[in-house]
């Protein structure tokens, strides 16, 4: 699947978070997704980099523009440096939480998104790669 | 940009949010308008997010945490003017805003303020 | 193509008026459709290709992926849409660029009868151009053909889903035919956008003309009524013959407090004493 473009946002801090939603709506707005979907993956974006923030002790959004004809993708993969999950299927369900939100970041995101993927183990941090479809 | 204003209209607190918070200015929203309440003995809060592009769970529990306070200090919130592709993205994602009553405009939103404070003051 | 063109500009430059005169004979005599195209049109468009064809071969080589060749491609879309609007098949509109082989194969074996190794190598370069040319076309032919498809999927899409104002601040959505999921999220969208449009708090969708209600299409009319609400407008979804409301039931789905009504009347009903709309006495 060719990526035919890249670029990398560091997980810093609140305002990283913002410039994540930022860079993703740029992007999905220039491979013309409807703005339902803009806000679908945006939206996505946003729980999984906060996710990244509050759990990983931060790290970064690699995103990739992706050209399979007919159609163009968007993929995102976030990499944090945190203590990793022990129970990747415990932590997608619904309102499963350990930083006292709602719960809803990793299995609401997965919902937003066509593909979604976590790889982790305790103590080697989080990689969480989704992928839209246009 | 890291204050959201907050203007007062009657006994109404009216908030229009037009920028994409991060979270720390949606925090400081949150002590800001409690305080206002408090200060101006408001009956009601008008949220407008009719220029807001993106409602991520953060934001909406925020919302949700400004309407559970304000009850309890008598004010009833009304969040106005979700975008339809919010919505749908909101509904998605598992957050359906439990307790907080919403409209379709600020007018609207005004309305049902007006509404609901007749009925407590008849009470 | 390691290959360039020596004679095949000059041949062109040269004998430009005949090759147009030859070319516009061959495609009248073998045309099926007779009169589709008017001579003038085929004339101007036959020309044009002269001329592009010319400039790009002495200066582009026989690269047509080179921008030399951007206009004669242009050109060839242009007259490719154009062809297929008017009904023309993705063979007789490549047959354009074919039948011009035949007249401009005549003028270089006149032109270089005494250099055989130069007729070989120009002849085998101007085919696989013209070739790839005239593959071309088809290929904007088929693209046009499929946008047209998109389109009118789309517009039905949209003719099958209208959403009509029933009165100042109550919308209706007659659902007609099988729901899938793709359709569902095209009403959804559109239901959702006519409600901020029009400043309507109350949405009726009306299922009378829906055979089926599957768990999937439950979900979704769900998610629609969710929506709605996070908005600011109460939905009402009439309509549930007793097959559906039997499925409803069999499926275990569970509509929670969304407000059902059996027909359009009695919803239309409902909506306006929400609205605390004040009704005449009925008959």
């Amino acid at each position: 699947m060719p990526v035919v473009k890249e670029e990398t946002v560091a997980i810093g801090s609140d305002a990283d978070v913002v410039l994540v939603r930022q860079r993703v709506r740029r992007r999905a707005q220039e491979l013309r997704f409807s703005l339902v979907d803009q806000t679908k993956l945006v939206t996505a974006a946003s729980e999984l980099a906060r996710n990244a923030l509050e759990h990983g002790r931060g790290g970064e959004m690699l995103l990739q523009v992706l050209e399979e004809p007919p159609r163009s993708g968007l993929r995102l993969v976030f990499v944090d440096r945190g203590p990793g999950i022990s129970n990747v299927e415990l932590a997608m369900k619904d309102g499963y939480t350990t930083g006292g939100g709602l719960g809803l970041g990793l299995g609401g995101a997965k919902r937003l998104v066509n593909e979604f993927a976590v790889e982790s183990a305790p103590g080697a941090g989080t990689r969480v790669t989704v992928t839209k479809w246009h | 940009m890291d204050r959201i204003p907050i203007l007062r209209m009657g006994e109404f607190l009216l908030v229009t949010i037009q920028v994409d918070m991060h979270d720390q200015l949606a925090l400081t929203l949150q002590d800001d308008l409690t305080a206002q309440i408090t200060r101006t003995g408001a009956r009601g809060v008008l949220i407008d997010i009719s220029s807001l592009d993106v409602v991520d769970s953060f934001i909406g529990r925020m919302l949700g945490s400004i309407a559970s306070m304000a009850r309890l200090m008598n004010a009833e919130t009304v969040v106005v003017g979700m975008q339809p592709s919010v919505a749908i993205t909101l509904v998605e994602l598992g957050l359906t805003l439990h307790g907080i009553r919403t409209a379709l405009n600020v007018e609207k939103g005004m309305a049902l303020l007006r509404a609901g404070a007749a009925r407590r003051s008849r009470a | 193509m390691a290959v360039n063109l020596i004679h095949l500009p000059r041949i062109l430059e040269r004998h430009g008026e005949a090759l147009l005169a030859d070319w516009i004979r061959e495609q009248l005599q073998s045309r099926s459709r007779t009169g589709a195209i008017k001579e003038g049109e085929l004339r101007e468009q036959c020309a044009e290709f002269l001329r592009l064809f010319r400039e790009a071969t002495t200066k582009g080589g026989v690269d047509m992926t080179r921008p030399e060749y951007g206009p004669l491609r242009e050109l060839l879309a242009n007259v490719s849409a154009s062809r297929g609007a008017q009904g023309f098949s993705p063979s007789e509109t490549a047959k354009f660029v074919f039948s011009f082989k035949r007249p401009l194969f005549m003028r270089l074996r006149e032109e270089l009868m005494r250099d055989p190794v130069a007729l070989a190598d120009e002849t085998w370069a101007a085919t696989e151009l013209l070739d790839e040319l005239g593959l071309y076309t088809t290929e904007v032919y088929q693209k046009a053909r499929e946008a047209v498809i998109v389109r009118q999927q789309e517009e039905m899409l949209e003719l099958s889903t209208p959403v009509v104002k029933l009165w100042d601040g109550i919308l209706a959505l007659p659902m007609i035919g099988t729901l899938d999921s793709n359709r569902t999220q095209v009403v959804m969208e559109t239901l959702l956008e006519k409600i901020v449009e029009t400043g309507s708090e109350v949405a009726i969708i009306d299922i009378t003309g829906v055979p089926t209600v599957d768990t999937l299409v439950a979900q979704h009319l769900m998610k629609t009524v969710a929506a709605a609400r996070l908005m600011g407008a109460e939905c009402i979804i009439s309509g549930i013959r007793p097959a559906i409301a039997q499925t409803i039931v069999h499926l275990a789905i569970d509509l929670g407090t969304v407000v059902t009504k059996a027909n359009l009347a009695d919803a239309f009903k409902a909506a306006l004493d929400k609205l605390g709309v004040a009704q005449l006495p009925g008959r």
